[in-house]
């Protein structure tokens, strides 16, 4: 197959790697609305002062996504979304760490 | 195809009221929900569970799976019976929880597409493609050389006659040099195609190191344990060590202990700040397999005053 031979080069998305708000919706398919009220509960910082010069680091992507999707798929409010979110980046460190302890 | 058993994959009994459906669907969704689960399989009990809740939450569709007859087994080979959903009325769009294309083929050849067009909060004539998320196994070394990777993915494609296939779809993917264990890397327009006129979603990767023999990557930093003689540890050294960029000789200070962290500051993972390769001391015991090593074993008990215990209160 012809495009199995063409070498692809993705976009890293790091924290070195910043959005704007509009970006930032569009890679999460989310409207702005949306974005405000997740910093509004503190889910994701952006910086700069207004709207039109916040810049958000990569990882906000993966914030927002998983918000909307624990809202989307277990019925919980934004609050409850952001307190899962909070503990599962906890257990996730606590997980590497254990990997990294016990190699 | 096969036969679904919602009721199995539900956890409930066939006569079970819809408040017990409720109560079990959030409960598993909770537990098998990929973003909070542990378990590999996460993903697909995940959406097992969402095309079983989705048939058995609205009564009608239950009423029609129900009327299939109780005596399948899940797995067994099945084929809708003709006419199979006669005078069942569904009312409204058919999805209204996860996204159609996700769907078995059995959940598809009751409930159609006929239901498939309607409702889905993704729906919608001209919504965005998905986006798709994997995981690619990289050696640590790619990221010190840089490397391409081939990856395969399952694309759902839709059939001139609207079904559903998956399509095996092989992308080489460039690896940059200095990537980090669980950063992504965004295909833009590699996800699944849009409806109508809408554009395709993204691909995104998941870097995953596979288990390297000798160091353990945290972020852009590498562990080694680095074995070491006794008398190396005890009277300093200088030891070659190896890093994935050569080998180093270092200077083992005299009096370490075991466990004593070293570092060799910029040989982790490569980057405009490179991190840092720690360096553990892992104290090797010489085994007493030989008289000679025996001798010097009974040796230093006689002539050291040596009790490792002696914190614990307790005699040599």
């Amino acid at each position: 197959m012809k495009e199995s031979l063409e070498i692809m080069t993705g976009t890293l998305i790091d924290d070195d790697k910043l959005f704007t708000l509009a970006d930032l919706c569009r890679s999460c398919s989310v409207p702005a609305e949306v974005i405000n009220d997740m910093i509004e509960y503190g889910i994701i910082e952006p910086s700069g002062d207004t709207a039109a010069q916040w810049r958000f680091a990569g990882g906000c992507l993966w914030r927002v996504t998983t918000v909307v999707r624990l809202q989307r798929d277990l019925e919980v409010n934004l609050a409850g979304a952001a307190l899962a979110l909070d503990l599962i980046e906890e257990v996730h460190e606590l997980r590497r760490q254990l990997k990294i302890n016990h190699m | 195809m096969e036969y679904k058993d919602y009721y199995e994959i539900m956890g409930v009994a066939r006569d079970a009221t819809q408040d017990e459906i409720k109560r079990s669907y959030r409960k598993l969704a909770r537990k098998y929900h990929p973003d909070v689960s542990k378990e590999s399989d996460a993903e697909e009990r995940f959406k097992a569970l969402g095309e079983a809740y989705e048939v058995l939450k609205d009564p009608e569709k239950r009423a029609a799976y129900d009327q299939l007859g109780a005596n399948w087994q899940g797995g067994q080979d099945f084929n809708a019976p003709p006419d199979w959903d006669a005078g069942f009325e569904f009312s409204g769009g058919g999805f209204t929880g996860g996204d159609a294309t996700d769907y078995s083929d059995f959940f598809e050849s009751l409930f159609g597409q006929a239901h498939a067009q309607g409702g889905g909060r993704r729906g919608g004539f001209q919504a965005r493609g998905q986006d798709r998320h994997a995981k690619i196994l990289v050696d640590l070394e790619d990221s010190f050389k840089g490397a391409t990777r081939a990856i395969s993915l399952q694309v759902p494609e839709l059939t001139p006659e609207g079904h559903v296939t998956t399509r095996t779809r092989t992308l080489n993917i460039k690896i940059p040099r200095g990537i980090r264990e669980g950063q992504k890397i965004r295909l833009t327009g590699q996800g699944d195609p849009g409806q109508g006129k809408a554009p395709a979603g993204d691909l995104y990767l998941e870097i995953d190191f596979r288990p390297h023999a000798l160091y353990r990557a945290e972020a852009h930093d590498l562990y080694l344990d680095l074995p070491v003689a006794p008398w190396e540890a005890a009277l300093g050294a200088t030891v070659k060590v190896p890093t994935p960029e050569g080998v180093v000789e270092l200077k083992v200070p005299a009096g370490s202990a075991q466990g004593k962290k070293m570092r060799l500051k910029g040989r982790g993972i490569p980057a405009k700040q490179p991190g840092d390769l720690y360096v553990v001391l892992q104290i090797a015991l010489p085994s007493a397999d030989s008289e000679q090593a025996k001798k010097l074993y009974q040796q230093m008990q006689d002539e050291l005053n040596f009790n490792p215990r002696s914190r614990m209160g307790v005699a040599a």
